[in-house]
């Protein structure tokens, strides 16, 4: 059984307006996958429904064998927390608070802040010696580790990443992205939605949308 | 967040500094309100015309838990002053002018045991008599005439001005009528209920005495009382209203400068619940630490306007303390309300947005 399943999704607003239509695809445990698309084709609208945050008007989204279109908001809430780790573009990272507090804010809405298990997890990025810095005193790659960090400390069974490289430079930009091959080699499975083709090649598969459709995907030559 | 907590303090300084001033009007006022005479006579009681010194005594000793202002005794008769039948009291000057601190005189009080007459204004004025001129006194029409001086003339505005004044123990000797007393006036300081209940209390018991109440002045007292109660009382309703709003106003900004952490905790699995408890948690400490200064503050304001107002220092409760601490976190937590809705509402769908 695929770990993700959409099936003839759409999302209209207004009952008129469609964001997505008729979306069909799955992604495979360990898997990595890129959705594409430029500016305003539905990516973020597809991101919101996969990520537990809003639900599809039509079709069915089945998420480690729980059907999402079945469940309300509390449950969207508790899969959201349980099931995904989330990776984004402006990186969210609490200001007010240390790298490894960042971090246990997560495990505080999931369970129980772990210091020592944060510090692992940022060390595991490569940032244990920053753990007592502020996002402020981070670099913009830093900053993006530390979220990378705190998407991975509750064991989600789906990485999700929002241009996860696109408010860093070409250097940090392959650091994270070296990050994602470690742990996709680790056997997590990552979705990320990105318009930069460098960045999508890097999955093992690439969905493009245009327009809120499916317009193609293609699958990385080995 | 420092600007709600400068309104919770200014809050709760008013408050704070409000009850304090609330709470003490009536026992300063009370105090004020004895300037304007005696608030209780004490009456022979049935069957007799005159009290004696002795009960005036024992009434004196059973009010020791009250302040008493002065109480000031007073015998009646009708005397002949330079052949003119006058309404003479005899009375203790000194506790007189505690009484009846509003007597304004012309010249000097008495003084005790000596010959000397304090005259009404009314009746120095039909005899046209001046300060330091003699007059001829006698008890009645067969008693000898004895010189007094006049030391003084009263205005009171009153019927007093129609009235001479001797030393008590002078008229009593004159008279023959040795701690014998008509009247004694007790200046109390107390509010209406409790004035009340000393009456009650002279009543049961000494019953050769009959207290009664000086209605005009206790009635004028509580009315007074009760309008600057109240006046203290709405000026504190609404400070408390714009302490609510700008509370509200405030958490309403910080909720709104802190919609994209909401929506990234959010986003990390948190809960409304979670989202409420943060916010009325904040709220709570908000309310928590700007009572504690506000209060500090209060009782500062307080003393400054119970020094420039009533001329006393008022005491510090901690009871209006604990209040004002816990009526400022009711009022944050009450203003955080409609802020924390809004937060609930924000969707985490904001931070893959990026607005």
């Amino acid at each position: 059984m695929s770990l993700l399943e959409l099936k003839d999704v759409s999302m209209a607003y207004g009952g008129k307006v469609f964001a997505l239509q008729d979306i069909n695809m799955t992604v495979e445990k360990g898997e990595w996958l890129a959705i594409m698309g430029p500016s305003g084709s539905g990516k973020t609208t597809l991101m919101n429904i996969i990520g537990c945050m809003d639900k599809a008007t039509s079709g069915t989204v089945v998420l480690d064998g729980i059907d999402l279109t079945d469940v309300d908001h509390q449950q969207l809430t508790t899969l959201r927390r349980d099931k995904i780790g989330m990776v984004f573009q402006q990186f969210h990272l609490i200001p007010y608070l240390t790298a490894v507090e960042n971090i246990m804010v997560a495990q505080y809405y999931h369970s129980l802040p772990d210091k020592q298990e944060a510090l692992a997890a940022l060390d595991r990025v490569g940032l244990k010696d920053r753990a007592g810095h502020l996002p402020s005193q981070l670099s913009g790659g830093e900053q993006q580790r530390v979220c990378i960090a705190r998407a991975l400390i509750n064991y989600p069974v789906l990485i999700l990443a929002d241009e996860p490289t696109g408010n860093l430079d070409e250097a940090n930009e392959k650091l994270v992205m070296n990050i994602f091959h470690e742990l996709h080699d680790e056997g997590h499975t990552i979705l990320t939605v990105t318009h930069a083709p460098e960045v999508g090649r890097e999955a093992q598969r690439a969905v493009i949308i245009e327009h809120g459709r499916i317009a193609g995907s293609e699958a990385k030559a080995e | 967040m420092a600007i709600a907590l400068m309104a919770v303090a200014v809050g709760a300084t008013i408050i704070s500094g409000m009850i304090t001033v609330y709470r003490e009007i009536p026992q300063q006022m009370g105090r004020e309100f004895r300037a304007y005479g005696a608030n209780l006579l004490i009456l022979p009681g049935k069957d007799r015309t005159t009290l004696s010194g002795e009960d005036v005594k024992k009434i004196n000793d059973s009010l020791n838990g009250y302040e008493i202002v002065g109480i000031a005794p007073f015998l009646y008769e009708r005397l002949k002053i330079n052949e003119q039948p006058i309404l003479t009291s005899g009375t203790d000057f000194s506790m007189l002018q505690k009484v009846s601190p509003y007597w304004q005189i012309t010249g000097s009080w008495p003084q005790a045991e000596k010959r000397e007459i304090l005259l009404g204004a009314e009746q120095a004025q039909r005899m046209n008599i001046k300060p330091g001129q003699t007059v001829l006194v006698s008890a009645g029409n067969d008693a000898d005439e004895e010189t007094f001086v006049v030391s003084g003339i009263v205005h009171t505005g009153g019927k007093e001005e129609q009235f001479a004044f001797v030393d008590l123990a002078l008229l009593q000797k004159m008279l023959q009528k040795n701690g014998q007393l008509s009247l004694a006036q007790i200046s109390i300081v107390a509010d209406g209920a409790a004035l009340e209940s000393v009456s009650k209390m002279i009543s049961q018991n000494y019953p050769e005495v009959q207290p009664q109440l000086v209605k005009q002045i206790a009635h004028s007292e509580e009315t007074v009382l009760s309008k600057l109660q109240a006046l203290v009382l709405l000026v504190t309703v609404v400070v408390l209203l714009l302490t609510l709003i700008c509370v509200a106003t405030t958490m309403m900004a910080v909720v709104t400068e802190r919609r994209r952490e909401i929506g990234l905790k959010k986003a990390l699995g948190a809960e409304n619940s979670n989202i409420i408890c943060e916010f009325l948690g904040e709220g709570c400490v908000l309310g928590f630490f700007g009572g504690i200064l506000g209060t500090g503050l209060g009782y500062l304001f307080a003393q400054v306007v119970s020094m420039n107002v009533f001329g006393r220092a008022v005491e510090f409760a901690p009871s209006i303390a604990v209040f004002s601490i816990v009526l400022s976190i009711v009022i944050t937590g009450i203003a955080s309300l409609i802020p924390v809705r809004i937060a609930t509402s924000v969707e985490p769908a904001i931070v893959l947005r990026g607005e």
